[in-house]
Protein backbone atom coordinates (compact mmCIF):
# COMPACT_ATOMS: atom_id res chain seq x y z
CA UNK A 1 0.00 0.00 0.00
CA UNK A 2 1.09 3.75 -0.38
CA UNK A 3 -0.39 7.12 -1.77
CA UNK A 4 0.70 8.17 -5.19
CA UNK A 5 1.00 12.15 -6.11
CA UNK A 6 1.03 13.54 -9.52
CA UNK A 7 3.60 16.75 -9.72
CA UNK A 8 2.40 18.69 -12.15
CA UNK A 9 5.77 20.20 -14.68
CA UNK A 10 5.70 23.44 -15.97
CA UNK A 11 8.79 23.79 -18.75
CA UNK A 12 10.56 21.63 -16.31
CA UNK A 13 9.60 23.44 -12.96
CA UNK A 14 7.59 22.69 -9.69
CA UNK A 15 5.44 25.53 -8.49
CA UNK A 16 3.93 26.13 -5.21
CA UNK A 17 0.83 24.59 -5.64
CA UNK A 18 2.64 21.11 -6.72
CA UNK A 19 4.61 21.15 -2.82
CA UNK A 20 1.04 21.67 -1.14
CA UNK A 21 -0.15 18.69 -2.80
CA UNK A 22 3.14 16.51 -2.22
CA UNK A 23 2.91 18.27 2.03
CA UNK A 24 -1.33 17.16 1.84
CA UNK A 25 -0.52 13.81 0.26
CA UNK A 26 2.27 13.41 2.96
CA UNK A 27 0.26 13.94 5.72
CA UNK A 28 -2.54 11.42 3.66
CA UNK A 29 0.38 8.66 3.75
CA UNK A 30 1.01 9.40 7.17
CA UNK A 31 -2.76 8.78 8.98
CA UNK A 32 -2.54 5.44 6.62
CA UNK A 33 0.85 4.43 7.78
CA UNK A 34 1.98 3.97 4.23
CA UNK A 35 4.64 6.14 2.59
CA UNK A 36 4.61 8.63 -0.32
CA UNK A 37 5.44 7.67 -3.88
CA UNK A 38 5.12 11.04 -6.53
CA UNK A 39 5.06 10.61 -10.34
CA UNK A 40 6.56 12.91 -13.00
CA UNK A 41 5.80 13.52 -16.63
CA UNK A 42 7.83 15.01 -18.77
CA UNK A 43 11.69 16.56 -18.95
CA UNK A 44 12.40 17.66 -15.47
CA UNK A 45 15.64 18.10 -14.03
CA UNK A 46 17.27 15.78 -11.36
CA UNK A 47 17.70 18.69 -8.61
CA UNK A 48 13.81 19.67 -9.08
CA UNK A 49 13.12 16.23 -8.89
CA UNK A 50 14.78 15.90 -5.63
CA UNK A 51 12.90 18.91 -4.37
CA UNK A 52 9.93 16.44 -3.56
CA UNK A 53 12.00 14.57 -0.86
CA UNK A 54 11.94 18.24 1.04
CA UNK A 55 7.81 17.78 1.25
CA UNK A 56 7.82 13.73 2.06
CA UNK A 57 7.77 11.82 -1.07
CA UNK A 58 10.32 8.72 -0.78
CA UNK A 59 10.15 7.75 -4.20
CA UNK A 60 9.72 9.60 -7.31
CA UNK A 61 9.18 8.06 -10.88
CA UNK A 62 10.23 9.87 -13.51
CA UNK A 63 8.40 9.34 -16.91
CA UNK A 64 10.35 11.00 -19.67
CA UNK A 65 8.83 8.92 -23.02
CA UNK A 66 9.30 11.16 -25.81
CA UNK A 67 5.22 10.72 -26.53
CA UNK A 68 4.32 12.54 -23.51
CA UNK A 69 6.34 15.74 -23.40
CA UNK A 70 3.34 17.56 -23.64
CA UNK A 71 0.37 16.90 -21.71
CA UNK A 72 -2.52 14.57 -23.35
CA UNK A 73 -4.75 14.12 -20.36
CA UNK A 74 -6.24 10.59 -21.98
CA UNK A 75 -2.26 9.48 -21.88
CA UNK A 76 -1.21 11.00 -18.81
CA UNK A 77 -4.18 9.29 -17.05
CA UNK A 78 -2.95 6.04 -18.23
CA UNK A 79 0.19 6.28 -17.37
CA UNK A 80 -0.67 7.84 -13.54
CA UNK A 81 -3.26 4.80 -13.18
CA UNK A 82 -0.99 2.10 -14.32
CA UNK A 83 1.89 3.52 -11.61
CA UNK A 84 -0.75 3.60 -8.92
CA UNK A 85 -1.32 0.07 -9.68
CA UNK A 86 2.22 -1.02 -10.19
CA UNK A 87 2.74 0.47 -6.47
CA UNK A 88 -0.02 -0.51 -5.06
CA UNK A 89 -1.68 2.94 -4.46
CA UNK A 90 -4.79 3.15 -3.55
CA UNK A 91 -4.93 6.84 -3.00
CA UNK A 92 -3.99 9.55 -5.69
CA UNK A 93 -3.61 13.31 -5.11
CA UNK A 94 -3.17 15.50 -7.51
CA UNK A 95 -3.82 19.52 -7.87
CA UNK A 96 -6.76 20.78 -8.88
CA UNK A 97 -5.50 22.78 -11.51
CA UNK A 98 -6.91 23.44 -15.18
CA UNK A 99 -4.97 20.55 -16.14
CA UNK A 100 -6.09 18.62 -13.08
CA UNK A 101 -9.47 18.97 -13.65
CA UNK A 102 -9.19 17.25 -16.81
CA UNK A 103 -6.84 14.28 -15.04
CA UNK A 104 -8.33 13.26 -12.31
CA UNK A 105 -11.76 12.14 -13.50
CA UNK A 106 -10.23 9.76 -15.79
CA UNK A 107 -7.82 8.16 -13.45
CA UNK A 108 -10.49 7.99 -11.16
CA UNK A 109 -12.83 5.87 -14.14
CA UNK A 110 -9.85 3.82 -14.78
CA UNK A 111 -9.40 2.73 -10.97
CA UNK A 112 -12.78 3.03 -10.46
CA UNK A 113 -11.93 5.06 -7.74
CA UNK A 114 -14.44 7.89 -6.01
CA UNK A 115 -13.24 11.02 -6.91
CA UNK A 116 -12.80 14.05 -4.27
CA UNK A 117 -12.40 17.65 -6.83
CA UNK A 118 -11.72 20.67 -4.82
CA UNK A 119 -10.24 19.04 -1.37
CA UNK A 120 -9.81 21.51 1.12
CA UNK A 121 -9.22 19.90 4.35
CA UNK A 122 -7.27 16.34 5.39
CA UNK A 123 -9.30 13.13 5.16
CA UNK A 124 -11.20 12.23 8.86
CA UNK A 125 -12.36 8.69 9.20
CA UNK A 126 -15.74 9.67 10.25
CA UNK A 127 -18.31 7.62 8.47
CA UNK A 128 -14.99 5.89 6.75
CA UNK A 129 -13.00 8.11 4.64
CA UNK A 130 -14.25 11.77 4.48
CA UNK A 131 -13.29 15.00 3.00
CA UNK A 132 -14.40 17.95 2.96
CA UNK A 133 -14.88 20.27 -0.60
CA UNK A 134 -16.50 23.68 -1.79
CA UNK A 135 -19.29 23.26 -2.83
CA UNK A 136 -21.97 25.45 -4.53
CA UNK A 137 -19.16 27.99 -5.54
CA UNK A 138 -18.06 28.47 -2.14
CA UNK A 139 -21.34 29.23 -0.85
CA UNK A 140 -20.97 26.05 1.20
CA UNK A 141 -18.91 22.66 1.78
CA UNK A 142 -19.67 18.99 0.97
CA UNK A 143 -18.52 16.48 3.52
CA UNK A 144 -17.84 13.23 1.01
CA UNK A 145 -17.72 10.09 2.29
CA UNK A 146 -15.62 7.45 -0.22
CA UNK A 147 -16.92 3.87 0.14
CA UNK A 148 -14.27 2.83 -3.07
CA UNK A 149 -10.90 0.86 -2.49
CA UNK A 150 -9.39 3.18 -4.87
CA UNK A 151 -9.56 6.84 -4.06
CA UNK A 152 -8.37 10.50 -6.14
CA UNK A 153 -8.16 13.28 -4.71
CA UNK A 154 -8.00 16.78 -5.94
CA UNK A 155 -6.92 19.47 -3.84
CA UNK A 156 -7.73 23.18 -4.25
CA UNK A 157 -4.47 25.61 -4.37
CA UNK A 158 -4.32 27.53 -1.15
CA UNK A 159 -6.16 25.48 1.07
CA UNK A 160 -3.44 23.24 3.10
CA UNK A 161 -0.29 25.01 2.96
CA UNK A 162 3.18 23.88 1.75
CA UNK A 163 4.91 21.86 4.74
CA UNK A 164 8.34 20.87 4.97
CA UNK A 165 8.76 16.80 6.07
CA UNK A 166 12.74 16.06 4.72
CA UNK A 167 12.64 12.99 2.97
CA UNK A 168 15.43 11.67 0.51
CA UNK A 169 13.44 10.40 -2.36
CA UNK A 170 14.83 7.87 -4.84
CA UNK A 171 14.57 8.36 -8.09
CA UNK A 172 12.79 5.75 -10.46
CA UNK A 173 12.75 5.91 -14.57
CA UNK A 174 8.91 4.34 -15.45
CA UNK A 175 8.60 3.78 -18.64
CA UNK A 176 4.91 2.62 -19.50
CA UNK A 177 4.08 1.83 -23.04
CA UNK A 178 1.95 4.64 -24.62
CA UNK A 179 -0.95 3.79 -27.32
CA UNK A 180 -1.55 5.61 -29.80
CA UNK A 181 -5.06 5.96 -29.14
CA UNK A 182 -4.41 7.76 -25.86
CA UNK A 183 -2.39 10.68 -27.82
CA UNK A 184 -5.43 11.15 -30.52
CA UNK A 185 -5.61 15.02 -28.95
CA UNK A 186 -2.24 17.20 -30.14
CA UNK A 187 -1.20 19.84 -28.55
CA UNK A 188 -0.40 22.67 -31.31
CA UNK A 189 0.48 25.72 -29.29
CA UNK A 190 1.54 26.83 -25.44
CA UNK A 191 1.22 30.64 -24.72
CA UNK A 192 1.88 31.65 -21.55
CA UNK A 193 2.44 34.67 -20.20
CA UNK A 194 5.70 34.24 -17.95
CA UNK A 195 5.80 37.50 -16.34
CA UNK A 196 2.40 37.49 -14.94
CA UNK A 197 0.94 36.17 -11.41
CA UNK A 198 -1.69 33.14 -12.34
CA UNK A 199 -5.19 33.75 -10.54
CA UNK A 200 -6.10 30.29 -9.56
CA UNK A 201 -3.19 29.70 -7.46
CA UNK A 202 -2.81 33.03 -6.43
CA UNK A 203 -1.80 34.09 -2.64
CA UNK A 204 -2.60 37.81 -3.19
CA UNK A 205 -5.44 38.77 -5.69
CA UNK A 206 -6.38 42.49 -6.86
CA UNK A 207 -9.38 42.83 -8.20
CA UNK A 208 -11.15 45.41 -10.44
CA UNK A 209 -14.92 45.50 -11.11
CA UNK A 210 -17.19 48.13 -13.07
CA UNK A 211 -16.66 51.07 -10.64
CA UNK A 212 -13.38 51.67 -12.62
CA UNK A 213 -14.99 53.17 -15.57
CA UNK A 214 -13.07 51.73 -18.21
CA UNK A 215 -9.85 49.50 -19.23
CA UNK A 216 -7.93 52.26 -19.77
CA UNK A 217 -8.24 53.08 -15.64
CA UNK A 218 -6.73 49.50 -14.95
CA UNK A 219 -3.31 50.88 -15.00
CA UNK A 220 -3.47 51.86 -10.92
CA UNK A 221 -4.59 47.70 -10.46
CA UNK A 222 -1.96 46.64 -12.40
CA UNK A 223 0.80 48.91 -10.55
CA UNK A 224 -1.05 47.91 -7.17
CA UNK A 225 -0.55 43.98 -7.99
CA UNK A 226 2.78 44.14 -9.36
CA UNK A 227 3.93 46.04 -6.44
CA UNK A 228 2.11 43.05 -4.14
CA UNK A 229 3.27 40.42 -6.56
CA UNK A 230 -0.42 39.75 -7.22
CA UNK A 231 -2.56 38.75 -9.48
CA UNK A 232 -5.19 40.78 -10.99
CA UNK A 233 -8.97 39.70 -11.32
CA UNK A 234 -12.09 41.56 -12.62
CA UNK A 235 -15.79 40.82 -11.80
CA UNK A 236 -18.20 39.21 -14.70
CA UNK A 237 -19.20 42.45 -16.41
CA UNK A 238 -15.70 43.72 -16.49
CA UNK A 239 -14.88 40.88 -18.73
CA UNK A 240 -17.99 40.28 -20.67
CA UNK A 241 -17.21 43.77 -21.83
CA UNK A 242 -13.70 43.00 -22.56
CA UNK A 243 -12.43 45.58 -20.67
CA UNK A 244 -10.42 42.56 -19.25
CA UNK A 245 -9.87 38.61 -20.57
CA UNK A 246 -12.54 36.09 -19.26
CA UNK A 247 -9.70 34.09 -17.64
CA UNK A 248 -9.33 36.88 -14.92
CA UNK A 249 -13.30 37.07 -14.07
CA UNK A 250 -13.88 35.49 -10.63
CA UNK A 251 -17.27 34.30 -9.10
CA UNK A 252 -19.79 31.95 -9.89
CA UNK A 253 -19.66 31.28 -13.10
CA UNK A 254 -15.66 32.43 -13.27
CA UNK A 255 -12.85 31.17 -11.29
CA UNK A 256 -13.36 30.34 -7.52
CA UNK A 257 -10.09 31.47 -5.47
CA UNK A 258 -9.11 31.31 -1.90
CA UNK A 259 -6.13 33.25 -1.73
CA UNK A 260 -4.57 34.82 1.47
CA UNK A 261 -5.48 38.14 0.45
CA UNK A 262 -8.08 39.82 -1.93
CA UNK A 263 -8.42 43.50 -2.83
CA UNK A 264 -11.64 44.13 -4.69
CA UNK A 265 -11.98 47.55 -6.35
CA UNK A 266 -15.28 49.42 -7.43
CA UNK A 267 -17.25 45.69 -7.15
CA UNK A 268 -20.54 46.09 -5.66
CA UNK A 269 -20.48 42.52 -4.24
CA UNK A 270 -23.42 40.42 -5.73
CA UNK A 271 -24.32 37.26 -4.23
CA UNK A 272 -22.24 35.36 -7.55
CA UNK A 273 -19.52 37.75 -7.03
CA UNK A 274 -19.27 36.82 -3.65
CA UNK A 275 -19.38 33.09 -4.04
CA UNK A 276 -16.57 32.89 -5.59
CA UNK A 277 -14.12 35.06 -3.51
CA UNK A 278 -15.56 34.78 0.06
CA UNK A 279 -12.94 31.68 1.23
CA UNK A 280 -10.25 34.06 0.78
CA UNK A 281 -8.37 35.11 3.78
CA UNK A 282 -8.59 38.59 4.33
CA UNK A 283 -10.53 40.50 1.91
CA UNK A 284 -10.24 44.47 1.85
CA UNK A 285 -13.20 46.45 -0.23
CA UNK A 286 -12.66 49.81 -1.39
CA UNK A 287 -16.21 51.60 -2.48
CA UNK A 288 -17.56 54.62 -2.76
CA UNK A 289 -20.93 53.43 -1.70
CA UNK A 290 -21.10 52.75 1.78
CA UNK A 291 -24.20 50.68 1.55
CA UNK A 292 -21.97 48.15 -1.06
CA UNK A 293 -22.84 44.92 -0.09
CA UNK A 294 -19.20 43.91 -0.44
CA UNK A 295 -18.46 46.22 3.31
CA UNK A 296 -20.56 42.76 5.06
CA UNK A 297 -17.96 40.35 4.08
CA UNK A 298 -15.23 42.40 4.22
CA UNK A 299 -12.15 42.73 6.87
CA UNK A 300 -10.78 45.98 5.97
CA UNK A 301 -13.64 48.61 4.14
CA UNK A 302 -12.95 52.17 2.52
CA UNK A 303 -15.50 53.76 1.55
CA UNK A 304 -14.17 55.96 -1.19
CA UNK A 305 -13.51 57.07 -4.21
CA UNK A 306 -10.89 54.54 -6.02
CA UNK A 307 -9.19 57.17 -8.30
CA UNK A 308 -8.02 59.09 -5.02
CA UNK A 309 -7.91 55.89 -2.79
CA UNK A 310 -5.99 53.17 -4.65
CA UNK A 311 -2.53 56.01 -5.65
CA UNK A 312 -2.63 56.35 -1.60
CA UNK A 313 -2.26 52.75 -0.97
CA UNK A 314 0.00 52.48 -4.41
CA UNK A 315 2.37 55.15 -2.37
CA UNK A 316 2.32 53.95 1.25
CA UNK A 317 2.92 50.71 0.01
CA UNK A 318 6.19 52.12 -2.34
CA UNK A 319 7.06 53.46 0.96
CA UNK A 320 6.61 50.72 3.03
CA UNK A 321 8.96 48.28 0.58
CA UNK A 322 11.41 51.34 0.88
CA UNK B 1 -22.50 16.34 -37.89
CA UNK B 2 -24.57 15.42 -34.47
CA UNK B 3 -23.80 17.22 -31.08
CA UNK B 4 -25.04 16.01 -27.59
CA UNK B 5 -24.85 18.67 -25.57
CA UNK B 6 -25.11 17.58 -21.48
CA UNK B 7 -26.99 20.09 -19.12
CA UNK B 8 -27.66 20.19 -15.59
CA UNK B 9 -30.25 21.83 -13.45
CA UNK B 10 -29.08 23.53 -11.09
CA UNK B 11 -30.18 26.12 -8.23
CA UNK B 12 -30.70 29.92 -10.02
CA UNK B 13 -26.87 31.99 -9.06
CA UNK B 14 -28.95 33.96 -6.59
CA UNK B 15 -30.18 31.10 -4.38
CA UNK B 16 -29.40 31.23 -0.93
CA UNK B 17 -27.95 27.86 0.10
CA UNK B 18 -29.02 26.65 3.10
CA UNK B 19 -29.46 22.97 4.81
CA UNK B 20 -32.21 20.61 6.55
CA UNK B 21 -32.34 17.44 7.96
CA UNK B 22 -29.35 18.55 10.51
CA UNK B 23 -27.00 19.70 7.48
CA UNK B 24 -27.28 16.51 5.16
CA UNK B 25 -29.61 17.95 2.89
CA UNK B 26 -29.77 20.60 0.43
CA UNK B 27 -32.96 22.92 1.17
CA UNK B 28 -34.88 23.12 -2.31
CA UNK B 29 -37.47 25.42 -0.97
CA UNK B 30 -38.44 28.36 -2.86
CA UNK B 31 -35.47 27.31 -4.94
CA UNK B 32 -35.92 27.99 -9.02
CA UNK B 33 -33.82 26.12 -11.13
CA UNK B 34 -32.33 26.90 -14.42
CA UNK B 35 -30.26 25.83 -16.89
CA UNK B 36 -26.09 25.07 -15.35
CA UNK B 37 -24.58 28.87 -17.17
CA UNK B 38 -21.93 27.20 -18.93
CA UNK B 39 -24.48 24.70 -20.15
CA UNK B 40 -25.86 26.97 -22.03
CA UNK B 41 -22.57 28.64 -23.45
CA UNK B 42 -21.72 25.13 -24.37
CA UNK B 43 -25.25 24.59 -26.17
CA UNK B 44 -25.16 27.93 -27.96
CA UNK B 45 -21.81 26.87 -29.39
CA UNK B 46 -23.41 23.65 -30.37
CA UNK B 47 -26.06 25.38 -31.94
CA UNK B 48 -24.39 27.81 -33.72
CA UNK B 49 -21.56 24.84 -35.04
CA UNK B 50 -25.16 23.39 -36.66
CA UNK B 51 -26.22 26.54 -38.25
CA UNK B 52 -27.64 26.47 -41.82
CA UNK B 53 -28.64 22.78 -41.86
CA UNK B 54 -25.11 21.51 -41.34
CA UNK B 55 -26.03 19.66 -38.21
CA UNK B 56 -28.71 18.77 -35.25
CA UNK B 57 -28.50 19.25 -31.64
CA UNK B 58 -29.67 16.98 -28.66
CA UNK B 59 -29.58 17.76 -24.92
CA UNK B 60 -29.43 15.37 -22.79
CA UNK B 61 -30.03 15.79 -18.90
CA UNK B 62 -29.77 12.78 -16.18
CA UNK B 63 -32.49 14.00 -13.93
CA UNK B 64 -36.03 13.42 -12.34
CA UNK B 65 -39.31 14.57 -14.37
CA UNK B 66 -38.85 17.72 -12.23
CA UNK B 67 -36.09 18.89 -14.45
CA UNK B 68 -38.21 18.90 -18.13
CA UNK B 69 -38.51 22.89 -17.51
CA UNK B 70 -34.70 23.25 -17.74
CA UNK B 71 -34.75 20.96 -20.66
CA UNK B 72 -37.87 22.90 -22.31
CA UNK B 73 -35.64 25.76 -21.93
CA UNK B 74 -32.61 24.67 -23.83
CA UNK B 75 -35.02 23.54 -26.61
CA UNK B 76 -36.37 27.04 -26.61
CA UNK B 77 -32.53 28.17 -26.74
CA UNK B 78 -32.62 25.63 -30.11
CA UNK B 79 -31.48 22.37 -29.38
CA UNK B 80 -33.66 19.57 -32.06
CA UNK B 81 -34.33 17.03 -29.69
CA UNK B 82 -33.88 15.91 -25.63
CA UNK B 83 -33.44 13.27 -23.89
CA UNK B 84 -34.25 12.72 -20.24
CA UNK B 85 -32.23 9.60 -18.67
CA UNK B 86 -35.01 9.35 -15.54
CA UNK B 87 -33.12 8.99 -12.41
CA UNK B 88 -31.62 11.49 -9.30
CA UNK B 89 -28.29 12.56 -10.34
CA UNK B 90 -26.50 10.68 -7.57
CA UNK B 91 -23.10 12.05 -8.49
CA UNK B 92 -21.28 12.79 -11.32
CA UNK B 93 -19.59 9.02 -12.00
CA UNK B 94 -23.50 8.14 -12.00
CA UNK B 95 -24.12 10.87 -14.49
CA UNK B 96 -20.95 10.35 -16.35
CA UNK B 97 -22.02 6.94 -16.83
CA UNK B 98 -26.09 7.58 -18.19
CA UNK B 99 -24.40 9.68 -20.68
CA UNK B 100 -21.82 7.29 -22.07
CA UNK B 101 -24.51 4.69 -21.92
CA UNK B 102 -26.63 6.63 -24.45
CA UNK B 103 -24.10 7.63 -26.54
CA UNK B 104 -22.63 4.36 -27.00
CA UNK B 105 -26.08 3.62 -28.68
CA UNK B 106 -26.35 6.83 -30.31
CA UNK B 107 -23.77 8.14 -32.78
CA UNK B 108 -22.46 11.57 -31.68
CA UNK B 109 -19.46 13.28 -33.80
CA UNK B 110 -19.22 15.50 -30.38
CA UNK B 111 -20.34 15.50 -26.85
CA UNK B 112 -19.82 18.94 -24.84
CA UNK B 113 -20.68 19.85 -21.21
CA UNK B 114 -20.16 22.79 -19.34
CA UNK B 115 -16.79 23.50 -17.26
CA UNK B 116 -18.55 22.63 -14.25
CA UNK B 117 -22.19 22.57 -12.33
CA UNK B 118 -22.38 25.45 -9.99
CA UNK B 119 -24.01 23.45 -7.37
CA UNK B 120 -21.42 20.17 -6.56
CA UNK B 121 -18.57 22.16 -8.37
CA UNK B 122 -17.18 18.47 -9.75
CA UNK B 123 -15.78 19.34 -13.27
CA UNK B 124 -16.26 15.65 -13.46
CA UNK B 125 -18.73 14.82 -15.98
CA UNK B 126 -17.27 15.66 -18.83
CA UNK B 127 -13.66 13.73 -18.73
CA UNK B 128 -14.81 10.88 -16.88
CA UNK B 129 -17.54 10.64 -19.96
CA UNK B 130 -14.53 10.75 -22.38
CA UNK B 131 -13.06 7.68 -20.36
CA UNK B 132 -16.19 5.47 -20.46
CA UNK B 133 -16.40 6.36 -24.26
CA UNK B 134 -12.04 5.88 -24.68
CA UNK B 135 -12.09 8.61 -26.62
CA UNK B 136 -10.51 12.28 -25.94
CA UNK B 137 -11.65 15.18 -23.49
CA UNK B 138 -10.79 18.60 -23.47
CA UNK B 139 -11.40 20.07 -20.30
CA UNK B 140 -12.10 23.62 -19.41
CA UNK B 141 -12.14 25.34 -23.02
CA UNK B 142 -13.05 28.74 -24.14
CA UNK B 143 -12.85 28.60 -28.27
CA UNK B 144 -14.01 25.74 -30.46
CA UNK B 145 -14.00 25.45 -34.37
CA UNK B 146 -14.70 22.33 -36.32
CA UNK B 147 -14.22 21.76 -39.68
CA UNK B 148 -16.60 18.64 -40.15
CA UNK B 149 -13.82 16.06 -38.98
CA UNK B 150 -11.14 18.11 -36.90
CA UNK B 151 -11.49 20.39 -34.16
CA UNK B 152 -9.49 23.29 -32.91
CA UNK B 153 -9.61 24.01 -29.35
CA UNK B 154 -8.29 26.80 -27.19
CA UNK B 155 -8.00 25.52 -23.74
CA UNK B 156 -7.37 27.31 -20.38
CA UNK B 157 -3.98 26.99 -18.19
CA UNK B 158 -2.74 28.66 -15.65
CA UNK B 159 -1.67 32.16 -17.25
CA UNK B 160 -2.06 31.42 -20.70
CA UNK B 161 -3.97 28.74 -23.12
CA UNK B 162 -2.94 26.16 -24.91
CA UNK B 163 -4.76 25.31 -28.46
CA UNK B 164 -5.13 21.63 -29.37
CA UNK B 165 -6.50 19.49 -32.20
CA UNK B 166 -8.56 16.62 -32.24
CA UNK B 167 -10.08 14.17 -35.15
CA UNK B 168 -12.82 12.21 -34.95
CA UNK B 169 -14.97 12.11 -32.07
CA UNK B 170 -14.30 14.10 -28.72
CA UNK B 171 -15.93 15.44 -25.31
CA UNK B 172 -15.09 19.09 -24.55
CA UNK B 173 -16.28 21.07 -21.15
CA UNK B 174 -17.37 24.87 -22.12
CA UNK B 175 -16.42 27.77 -20.13
CA UNK B 176 -16.72 31.49 -21.21
CA UNK B 177 -15.40 32.89 -24.51
CA UNK B 178 -16.80 29.39 -26.13
CA UNK B 179 -19.86 31.28 -27.27
CA UNK B 180 -21.89 33.94 -26.24
CA UNK B 181 -25.08 32.43 -24.42
CA UNK B 182 -28.05 32.31 -26.32
CA UNK B 183 -31.23 33.86 -25.27
CA UNK B 184 -34.66 32.26 -26.69
CA UNK B 185 -36.72 34.24 -28.51
CA UNK B 186 -40.51 33.97 -28.68
CA UNK B 187 -40.24 31.27 -31.82
CA UNK B 188 -37.94 29.15 -30.30
CA UNK B 189 -40.09 29.21 -26.69
CA UNK B 190 -43.55 28.47 -28.92
CA UNK B 191 -41.65 25.49 -30.68
CA UNK B 192 -39.84 24.37 -27.58
CA UNK B 193 -43.13 22.14 -26.08
CA UNK B 194 -43.03 20.69 -29.14
CA UNK B 195 -39.71 18.99 -29.82
CA UNK B 196 -39.22 15.67 -29.28
CA UNK B 197 -38.25 14.82 -25.48
CA UNK B 198 -37.68 11.27 -24.91
CA UNK B 199 -37.15 9.88 -21.62
CA UNK B 200 -34.88 6.54 -20.98
CA UNK B 201 -34.05 4.00 -18.02
CA UNK B 202 -31.15 4.42 -16.21
CA UNK B 203 -28.42 2.06 -16.12
CA UNK B 204 -27.11 0.23 -12.85
CA UNK B 205 -24.29 1.90 -11.40
CA UNK B 206 -22.20 0.92 -8.58
CA UNK B 207 -21.79 3.80 -5.77
CA UNK B 208 -18.30 4.98 -5.21
CA UNK B 209 -19.46 7.42 -1.87
CA UNK B 210 -21.98 10.36 -1.41
CA UNK B 211 -22.03 13.34 0.29
CA UNK B 212 -22.54 12.94 4.20
CA UNK B 213 -22.45 16.28 4.95
CA UNK B 214 -22.99 19.97 4.48
CA UNK B 215 -21.08 22.82 6.16
CA UNK B 216 -21.75 26.43 5.31
CA UNK B 217 -18.53 28.61 6.17
CA UNK B 218 -17.79 30.15 9.41
CA UNK B 219 -19.19 34.19 9.09
CA UNK B 220 -16.43 37.19 9.13
CA UNK B 221 -16.04 39.29 11.99
CA UNK B 222 -17.33 42.66 11.49
CA UNK B 223 -15.63 45.12 8.53
CA UNK B 224 -12.70 47.43 9.85
CA UNK B 225 -13.87 50.71 8.34
CA UNK B 226 -10.39 53.09 7.57
CA UNK B 227 -11.27 56.28 6.50
CA UNK B 228 -10.29 57.45 2.85
CA UNK B 229 -8.23 60.65 4.30
CA UNK B 230 -5.90 57.92 5.57
CA UNK B 231 -6.13 55.20 2.70
CA UNK B 232 -2.72 54.89 3.21
CA UNK B 233 -3.22 52.85 6.92
CA UNK B 234 -4.17 49.74 5.18
CA UNK B 235 -0.83 48.61 4.52
CA UNK B 236 0.23 49.15 7.23
CA UNK B 237 -2.60 47.04 9.34
CA UNK B 238 -2.35 44.29 6.10
CA UNK B 239 1.84 44.01 7.12
CA UNK B 240 1.41 44.00 11.11
CA UNK B 241 -2.61 43.21 11.70
CA UNK B 242 -3.70 40.59 9.57
CA UNK B 243 0.21 39.77 8.25
CA UNK B 244 -0.70 38.81 4.84
CA UNK B 245 1.66 41.21 3.41
C1 LIG C 1 -26.15 33.78 -13.97
C2 LIG C 1 -25.27 34.88 -13.43
C3 LIG C 1 -23.97 34.58 -13.10
C4 LIG C 1 -23.11 35.58 -12.63
N1 LIG C 1 -21.83 35.25 -12.31
C5 LIG C 1 -20.99 36.23 -11.87
C6 LIG C 1 -19.64 35.93 -11.52
O1 LIG C 1 -19.18 34.79 -11.62
N2 LIG C 1 -18.83 36.93 -11.12
C7 LIG C 1 -19.28 38.23 -11.01
O2 LIG C 1 -18.49 39.11 -10.63
N3 LIG C 1 -20.54 38.53 -11.31
C8 LIG C 1 -21.40 37.56 -11.75
N4 LIG C 1 -22.68 37.91 -12.10
C9 LIG C 1 -23.05 39.33 -12.14
C10 LIG C 1 -23.39 39.90 -10.79
O3 LIG C 1 -24.76 39.66 -10.53
C11 LIG C 1 -23.13 41.41 -10.76
O4 LIG C 1 -23.88 42.01 -11.79
C12 LIG C 1 -21.67 41.78 -10.95
O5 LIG C 1 -20.86 41.06 -10.04
C13 LIG C 1 -21.47 43.26 -10.72
O6 LIG C 1 -20.18 43.64 -11.08
P1 LIG C 1 -19.52 44.93 -10.45
O7 LIG C 1 -19.58 44.84 -8.98
O8 LIG C 1 -18.20 45.10 -11.08
O9 LIG C 1 -20.44 46.12 -11.02
P2 LIG C 1 -21.57 46.97 -10.30
O10 LIG C 1 -22.59 46.14 -9.65
O11 LIG C 1 -21.99 47.96 -11.33
O12 LIG C 1 -20.80 47.70 -9.14
C14 LIG C 1 -19.87 48.71 -9.31
C15 LIG C 1 -19.47 49.19 -7.92
O13 LIG C 1 -18.46 50.14 -8.03
C16 LIG C 1 -18.70 51.18 -7.12
N5 LIG C 1 -18.05 52.38 -7.65
C17 LIG C 1 -18.44 53.15 -8.70
N6 LIG C 1 -17.56 54.15 -8.90
C18 LIG C 1 -16.60 54.00 -7.96
C19 LIG C 1 -15.43 54.73 -7.66
N7 LIG C 1 -15.05 55.81 -8.36
N8 LIG C 1 -14.69 54.33 -6.61
C20 LIG C 1 -15.05 53.25 -5.87
N9 LIG C 1 -16.14 52.53 -6.13
C21 LIG C 1 -16.91 52.90 -7.16
C22 LIG C 1 -20.19 51.29 -7.01
O14 LIG C 1 -20.57 51.84 -5.76
C23 LIG C 1 -20.61 49.82 -7.14
O15 LIG C 1 -20.73 49.20 -5.88
C24 LIG C 1 -23.56 36.92 -12.52
C25 LIG C 1 -24.89 37.21 -12.84
C26 LIG C 1 -25.75 36.22 -13.27
C27 LIG C 1 -27.17 36.57 -13.59
N1 LIG D 1 -27.49 15.61 -14.23
C1 LIG D 1 -26.82 15.92 -15.35
N2 LIG D 1 -27.35 15.64 -16.56
C2 LIG D 1 -26.69 15.95 -17.69
N3 LIG D 1 -25.49 16.54 -17.71
C3 LIG D 1 -24.91 16.85 -16.54
C4 LIG D 1 -25.54 16.56 -15.30
N4 LIG D 1 -24.72 16.96 -14.31
C5 LIG D 1 -23.62 17.49 -14.90
N5 LIG D 1 -23.73 17.43 -16.25
C6 LIG D 1 -22.78 17.95 -17.27
O1 LIG D 1 -21.47 17.87 -16.76
C7 LIG D 1 -20.89 19.18 -16.62
C8 LIG D 1 -19.97 19.21 -15.44
O2 LIG D 1 -20.66 18.88 -14.28
P1 LIG D 1 -19.92 18.49 -12.93
O3 LIG D 1 -18.94 17.44 -13.26
O4 LIG D 1 -21.02 18.04 -12.04
O5 LIG D 1 -19.29 19.77 -12.46
C9 LIG D 1 -22.08 20.11 -16.55
O6 LIG D 1 -21.71 21.42 -16.96
C10 LIG D 1 -23.02 19.43 -17.54
O7 LIG D 1 -22.66 19.70 -18.88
Amino acid sequence: MSVLVYVEQVEGKFKKSVYEAVSYAKAIADQQGTSLTAISIGNVAESELNELGKYGASKVLKVETDQLQNFVNQAYAAVIAEAATKEGANIVVLSNSFSGKGLAPRIAVKLKAGLIDGAVELPTNEGGFSVKKTAFSGKAFAITTLTSANKVIALNPNSFGVKENATTATIEAFSPEVKSTDLAAIVKEIVRATNKVSLPDAELVVSGGRGLKGPENWGMVEELADLLGAATACSKPVSDADWRPHSEHVGQTGIAISPNLYIAIGISGAIQHLAGVSSSKVIVVINKDPEAPFFKVADYGIVGDAFEVVPKIISALKAHKG
Amino acid sequence: MKILVCISNVPDTTTKITFTGDNTEFNTAGVQYIVNPYDEIALSRAIELCEGGKGTVTVINVGEAATEPTIRKALAIGADDAVRVNAAPRDAYFVANQIAAYAKSNDFDMILCGRESIDYNGSQVAAMVGELLDIPSISIIKKLDYDGNTATIEREIEGGKEVVSVSGKFVASCAEGTAEAKIPNMRGIMSARTKPLQVVDAVAVEEVGKITKFETPAPRGAVKLIPAESAEQLIDLLHSEAKVI
